[in-house]
């Protein structure tokens, strides 16, 4: 079964073409962010605008590169949310019209649901149950996949994103957005034991994330640096900061695995990418004799490959849209409307 | 030739099917914004009670602005998508010269005025010729006060019509005294004004390539404009 998918929630816009959930028969991303750079963040009118000019140019190409029509197509999938809502009306509308057309069936898919799924893709062996961290821009959660449709958020952050701290952070120490690579770029060439900056356990019991304190505790370090006309050292900063983040995400994912007897983590989103949480993710769970997995960094950030991989198990378990999909911006992990 | 034309571009949604030979079908909703919702279900409805199928239209018309960001873009998107699946052409029209083709037969000027919020309206001037939309005046983003300044210099009677009316009316009639209010049923969107435009156009060839058009948003985005 072949589908086509859509992604369009945030300043990337894509589109796949996924054979039975596993196979990426191709996957083309139009990333945005030259364009949003300038503005230190993502600017939604900017996005949708962008969103609607490209998005049938990145239909084409995927078919191209496919080799593929669109009659080919089984079915049009789409990510209905979490996410910028005029942005996932753009593919919203395209794939309900594109569905419609074609007679075929429309599949609404969960953006961090399909995160998950990118897992899919790389690892053909890799089958549910198991314990999911993903962390991105927008999301820090601990989900249990318990089948390909059942899905337990187990933690959560109370305030900001993992991602949401990389980008403020990176933005006041002058590295530039988007933060995430920017700071483990200059964590490399940093210290990360030179600044004793918090980790927020929060109850040791729960699994739940908070990082407004650490962000708030670098802002204090930076105030009263500046205060005293003291230099800075910003790949110090950098490291120490991500350290206190990786170490929080690390030890909550190992405990919260631990507490259910999981052995198996998968890792999704952005943040993902992050070197140092791969290596000591890889070094915890080695040592807790846990299986771990994360895609390639391209399966890692949004696109429409993930969104494909999921709405294959979606639709093979009776799950297909009506055209009054909407887009809703803060759509709850396992839920549709 | 069948045409399919959808309006998104202020809290009223519509559809209309038209050929050469009548107005098959027009849906128009004036209630809530929720086109997202609404669009897709009143297609399917109007198609398959004018007995036709999404295959059975030649050319899709789309009303590209200006009007609400995201309510231009719904329509647009859509309208894409179907142009892109079925491999039909796209003809766009601007939505201050479809709302005039509302009052065809007013002698005088028509004067759409769209809410574009700060006091500011989108607006356009026009007027018929032997039946025929004849522009006075581009479409614009203006301040209200300089609108008024360039229509009373006309002189003439002016219908003026458009969602900015509950804003604007009575500073217009104060303002001018040939100035005229089209009545509310008269003076909101509808697809079937559009799609005549769409419909004369697309038999004169002049159509457009999916990937070609494009909303019509005269201004920039809010960070745009307002990045130092």
């Amino acid at each position: 079964m072949k589908i086509l998918s859509i992604e369009t929630s945030c300043d990337e816009t894509s589109v796949a073409i996924v054979e039975d959930g596993r196979k990426i028969l191709t996957n083309r991303i139009y990333s945005q962010i030259d364009i949003h750079q300038k503005y230190g963040g993502v600017v939604p009118e900017i996005a949708s605008r962008n969103h609607v000019t490209k998005l049938p140019y990145i239909i084409d190409e995927a078919l191209a590169e496919s080799r593929l029509s669109l009659a080919e197509m089984d079915a049009i999938a789409v990510t209905n949310g979490p996410g910028l809502v005029g942005a996932l009306l753009i593919g919203l509308s395209t794939a309900k019209a594109m569905a419609y057309s074609l007679g075929k069936p429309l599949i609404g898919v969960h953006h961090i649901e399909g995160h998950i799924a990118a897992n899919f893709l790389q690892y053909p062996e890799l089958t549910p149950p198991f314990l999911t961290l993903v962390v991105s821009g927008g999301h820090s959660h601990l989900v249990l996949v318990e089948d390909y449709q059942t899905f337990k958020v187990l933690g959560r952050t109370i305030d900001d994103a993992a991602g949401e701290a990389f980008d403020k952070i990176s933005r006041v120490l002058g590295l530039g957005y988007p933060g995430g690579p920017a700071i483990d770029a200059a964590a490399k060439n940093g210290n990360p034991e030179a600044i004793a900056f918090p980790r927020v356990m929060l109850d040791k019991t729960r699994y739940d994330f908070s990082f407004s304190g650490l962000k708030s505790a670098v802002l204090n370090y930076l105030n009263g640096k500046k205060m005293k006309n003291e230099a800075i050292n910003p790949d110090d900063v950098a490291a120490s900061f991500q350290l206190a983040v990786i170490e929080v995400l690390v030890s909550k994912t190992i405990s919260c695995a631990n507490s259910i007897g999981m052995k198996t983590i998968c890792m999704a989103g952005g943040v993902s990418c992050n070197s140092l949480l791969r290596k000591m993710m890889g070094q915890a769970a080695a040592e807790a004799g846990m299986t771990l997995y994360y895609p390639d960094p391209i399966l890692c950030t949004d696109n429409a490959a993930m969104i494909g991989s999921m709405a294959y198990y979606n639709y093979i378990n009776g799950e297909e849209s009506d055209l009054s999909l909407n887009g809703i911006p803060g759509l709850k992990i396992g839920t549709r409307q | 030739m069948n045409t399919l034309t959808i309006d998104t571009s202020t809290i009223v949604a519509s559809v209309a099917i038209l050929n050469e030979e009548k107005l098959v079908g027009e849906m128009i909703i004036n209630h809530q914004k929720k086109h997202s919702e609404k669009l897709m279900i009143a297609i399917d409805h109007l198609l398959s009670d004018g007995g036709l199928s999404i295959q059975d239209i030649d050319v899709f018309g789309i009303v590209s602005g200006p009007g609400s960001f995201t309510g231009l873009r719904i329509g647009m998107a859509t309208v894409k998508g179907f142009a892109q699946a079925l491999n039909k052409p796209v003809v766009g029209v601007s939505t201050l010269e479809s709302l005039a083709m509302n009052i065809p037969f007013a002698g005088g000027l028509i004067c759409p005025v769209l809410d574009a919020q700060r006091n500011q309206t989108y607006t356009g001037v026009f007027h018929f010729e032997d039946g025929h939309l004849v522009r006075d005046m581009a479409d614009a983003v203006m301040e209200i006060d300089d609108l008024i300044a360039f229509l009373k210099a006309r002189n003439e009677t002016i219908y003026f019509l458009g969602d900015g009316l509950p804003r604007f009316s009575q500073i217009l009639q104060e303002a001018i005294p040939t100035a005229r209010i089209v009545p509310n049923y008269l003076n909101m969107n509808r697809a079937s004004s559009a799609g005549t435009l769409v419909l004369e156009r697309a038999l004169k060839g002049e159509t457009s390539h999916y990937r070609e058009v494009e909303p019509f948003y005269i201004r920039p985005s809010y960070a745009e404009e307002h990045k130092k």
